[in-house]
């Protein structure tokens, strides 16, 4: 199979009748049998694909197909699509038919994209490596034996392997952004409320947002434009669309490199390196490089679980099974969720329902709001002065399948460079850089934004790559 | 001393406003009740996986409305926040209500003689219907009710009696009516109330444990409810028994309550603010905009028919009453000047014929200047009272004639000339000779007799005060 360098090309190919979207369609459906081992999808939605290629495949013909005609997508197992089974790797979802399609599905396919198929996750995005899912964990395609990351781990993965053009992940707290750095792709956390979440089973409402994973910044250019923009079933989603956001024409842009990152105990020096070659090059291009302090980085980790699991605690609270998924054999609702979620997301609920509880909301909850608060302030200080952030996506390279530490605060801690953007609300885009540091993985670098400035942030990484 | 005397009963409400908005506050479901079990539901209902609560707008403005209607100070900042705890019919695991930031604040609610302060409104929505007495083997649930609007309207413990309870439940679905945010129907749900009770010895200012009683479903077991939960309670203090600070379930079957849950296993909610609905920010100009197509409220009303057009305050009290009627008293008096004689006709032949037919006044088949026009005649004396009740009034249900037209038509003008009335009362005194002479040997009682007699005689058409006059002075033998 033809592999695709971005959808400019697809549309190429397709339009000059060198190939058509069920070939395509046909030709990913093998490849996904074929790399069936590294567990990214954990369903392909062969027949509704192909109906879709071949309706696409019309259009073109007939010259009046949509702007994303021949993408062929593959979506996380937490974006609802009509009538095809949704579960969030979890047990609690089992059998769960979803009735309506999510904003984000339903506009890719008015614009022709061609759904392929679910893909694994982390139960309910609860994770950082795969490893959470009622699925069983997935394969890193660059070297088989070490994890995708995650929670959108099997988004990155089939990315990587190419078993789809693109994929949607959700990010709430790094889903999107560290699986992408650790299958060396692009991908894009946009600012909270740019992306409907109506159809995205929650796990954290303030800071999910759903964004691309691709193998070029052409392709997240081109899917953004159409999945943005404000939808009636979500009031949080106030953004205007992605398409009509100015870039300046502003060519020195002024980079805020962040300190305490950099100092930060358990950054890999590999990747403190070609960190630091990024900014070299930056510096050498002309653009001007600030370095700034965030004291706070250090409370981001604690304040993120706390917020983020109390919201969870409550979200999940509808998993009863009495009205849709699994349901124990009791039929009770302790029961369904005892058998239904698991450890991690049990963890999670165990944890935010604590810090929601009577004589513990003002120490934790309330305390965590004003940390959230006062970074809110911080960055918007920074970004008063600068047109980034930049700093590593990750602390690390990816580790082994099964290696991740026993300690749950270890494994969160891991987290320390994404949750900023999901705090404040900002806009963060991850992106290789360099050469293979170690069994073919790069170093990512992610640059924060200010609000609804994606497309300023795609075009500066175009631009200085 | 009598037990009963030597204790206080203090009482605040909370009492729930369904509104009666087309559709739900969150979605776009149906709001109407009685529809077939599970008929108005969509997945944001159900709570599937994946979906969000939308603001329905009409919610906060009748919020609003209700707000201003009793006196409240509207906050301009609202956050909406979660309640959660688990139960098969709530079916996102939590409720949307409002904690920290009600809606409206302050306000008050005019009984008679006294005045009931309170403490919030807020928004939230319904639970679903749990039926637990249809399937022997089953519990079922029915969502249609689930994310129906609601206000809660909380009072200050300033209750003191069943009666005022029963007054200040009856004067909130009064207003909720009035201004059309609810059909404030007890029967059906849509008004619905818990009370908090407690009693103290007449002189204290200490509050004792309170007792929250719910399930109350109808005015009569408001009173009922209270009366029995001041016995207990009363009791327990008469014995030394502490009353523990409880929840109790109000069964109307055979009138007692039962403990919900204590103390001990209150529920915590662990309220926090809710993620998926932005705060809402209410401008003065939205609240400015409300107050301007708020109708006038009873009270003002009241006001207005007291003062200005100076009738009784019995008859202004039913005239305002209710909404409908009000209103179409409001367009007679457009028409003529005679108030009173409208107020007579209005709440004399027009509310006896809306009994009759148990109909709305909107569905009188007589126009407001019909009736002004027949308040006019009343008040000048060319008809009385008795000519309308018996001709007149059916006469326009039947023909939609105006008054005039009818009383010419069937020569129901009421007869002024003192000779025609001499004639007639010259007839009674023939036929009556005896009462004639009793009389005037003290019997004054007489003259009822006599005025029937006559009024009769000439089909109600005589003018009875004139009738009154000459009779008497006949009697008197003032004149032949």
């Amino acid at each position: 199979m033809k592999n695709h360098a971005s959808l400019k090309e697809v549309q190429r190919d397709l339009f000059s009748n060198k190939t058509s979207c069920v070939k395509i369609v046909r030709e990913f459906i093998h490849n996904i049998s074929e790399k069936q081992h590294l567990n990214a999808f954990v369903e392909v939605f062969s027949d509704t694909a192909l109906i879709k290629a071949k309706e696409v495949d019309d259009k073109i013909k007939n010259k009046n197909q949509g702007k994303l005609a021949g993408l062929v997508v593959g979506i996380k197992d937490n974006i609802c699509y009509a009538k095809h089974t949704c579960t969030a790797s979890s047990k609690i979802l089992e059998g769960f038919i979803s009735p309506y399609s999510s904003t984000v599905v339903d506009r890719l396919i008015s614009e022709d994209a061609i759904i392929i198929g679910r893909l694994n996750c982390d139960e309910f995005a609860m994770g950082s490596s795969n490893e959470n899912s009622y699925y069983g964990p997935v394969k890193n395609p660059i070297n088989e034996s070490y994890v995708s990351g995650g929670s959108s781990g099997g988004s990155a993965s089939a990315v990587s392997a190419n078993l789809c053009h693109l994929a949607l992940g959700s990010d709430t707290g790094g889903s999107v952004r560290q699986p992408s750095a650790f299958c060396n792709l692009f991908g894009l956390k946009p600012t909270y409320g740019l992306v409907s979440r109506h159809g995205l089973i929650s796990y954290a409402s303030s800071f999910d947002q759903i964004g691309p994973i691709a193998k070029s910044i052409h392709d997240i250019n081109k899917v953004m434009d159409v999945i943005s923009g404000s939808d009636e079933f979500d009031n949080t989603c106030v953004g205007s669309l992605f398409g009509q956001q100015k870039i300046s024409s502003q060519k020195r842009k002024r980079f805020a490199v962040l300190k305490d990152a950099l100092e930060f105990n358990d950054l890999d020096s590999r990747i403190k390196k070609q960190f630091e070659n990024f900014v070299k090059s930056l510096e050498s291009s002309g653009h001007e490089i600030n370095y700034i302090s965030l004291p706070m980085l250090e409370y981001l980790v604690p304040c993120y679980y706390i917020l983020t699991t109390a919201e969870a605690s409550s979200n999940l609270a509808r998993y009863d099974g009495i009205r849709f998924g699994f349901q124990s054999q009791d039929q009770c609702i302790s029961s369904t969720r005892s058998l239904g979620f698991g450890n991690e997301v049990k963890r999670r609920i165990l944890l935010g329902t604590y810090v929601l509880s009577e004589g513990y909301y003002d120490a934790y909850y309330i305390k965590a709001q004003k940390v959230r608060n006062l970074l809110q302030q911080s960055i918007k200080k920074i970004l008063l002065k600068n047109d980034f952030i930049i700093l590593p996506t990750t602390p690390n390279l990816p580790f082994k399948i099964g290696k991740k530490p026993v300690n749950p605060v270890k494994r969160y801690i891991e987290d320390i460079f994404t949750v900023q953007a999901n705090l404040s609300g900002h806009p963060s885009f991850s992106f290789p850089y360099g050469d293979s540091i170690e069994n073919g993985f790069k170093a990512s670098i992610q640059i924060i934004g200010d609000f609804f400035k994606e497309r300023e942030i795609l075009n500066t990484v175009k631009n200085v790559l | 001393m009598c037990t009963k005397t030597k204790y206080e009963t203090i009482v605040g409400l909370e009492v729930h406003v369904q509104l009666s908005t087309k559709t739900k506050a969150y979605c776009r479901d149906k709001n109407k009740y009685g529809e077939s079990p599970n008929s108005c539901i969509s997945p944001v209902t159900l709570g599937y996986p994946g979906t969000l609560p939308k603001i329905n707008s009409e919610v906060i403005n009748r919020a609003i409305k209700l707000g201003i209607a009793l006196n409240c100070k509207i906050s301009k900042y609202n956050l909406y926040s979660r309640k959660n705890y688990f139960y098969p019919d709530l079916p996102k695991g939590y409720q949307i209500t409002q904690d920290k930031t009600p809606i409206c604040t302050g306000g008050y609610i005019e009984i008679p003689n006294k005045k009931i302060n309170i403490t919030r409104i807020h928004m939230e929505e319904d639970a679903g219907k749990s039926i637990h007495d249809i399937d022997p083997k089953n519990s079922l649930v029915d969502y249609n009710r689930a994310g129906v609007p609601l206000l809660e309207i909380v009072s200050e413990p300033e209750i003191r009696s069943t009666q005022e309870a029963y007054s200040y439940l009856k004067e909130i679905r009064k207003i909720v009516r009035y201004i059309g945010v609810s059909d404030g129907n007890m029967e059906e749900g849509s008004l619905r109330c818990d009370a908090n009770i407690s009693v103290r010895p007449y002189g204290s200012n200490v509050l004792r444990n309170r007792v929250e009683v719910k399930n109350i479903n109808s005015f009569k077991n408001v009173m009922r409810a209270i009366e029995l939960e001041v016995a207990r309670q009363i009791k327990c203090y008469e014995n030394n028994i502490d009353v523990n600070q409880e929840t109790r379930n109000y069964n109307a079957s055979d009138n007692s309550t039962t403990v919900l849950r204590s103390k001990e296993d209150a529920h915590d909610y662990r309220y926090f603010t809710e993620p998926d609905i932005p705060p809402v920010v209410i401008s003065q100009k939205t609240i400015d905009e409300i107050k301007v197509t708020m109708p006038i409220l009873p009270k003002q009303k009241f006001i207005f028919y007291t003062q200005k057009l100076k009738l009784s305050e019995y008859d202004s009290k039913i005239l305002s009453n209710e909404k409908l009627f009000s209103e179409f008293f409001d367009k007679i008096i457009k028409h003529t000047k005679n108030y009173k004689s409208a107020a007579n006709i209005m709440l004399g032949v027009v509310k006896s014929y809306l009994n009759k037919k148990s109909i709305q006044v909107n569905d009188l088949p007589i126009s407001a200047i019909n009736i002004a026009k027949l308040s006019d005649m009343l008040s000048e004396g060319k008809i009385n009272k008795t000519v309308i009740e018996n001709s007149i009034f059916p006469l326009m249900i039947k023909t939609m004639k105006s008054p005039q037209e009818i009383a010419v038509e069937n020569k129901l003008f009421q007869i002024d000339d003192s000779c025609q009335i001499e004639n007639l009362i010259d007839k009674a005194f023939k036929k009556f000779p005896q009462k004639v002479i009793d009389f005037n040997n003290g019997n004054s009682n007489l003259i009822g007799l006599f005025m029937g007699e006559i009024m009769r005689d000439s089909n109600g058409k005589l003018n009875p005060k004139k009738i009154n006059e000459i009779l008497i002075k006949k009697l008197k033998n003032e004149i032949k």
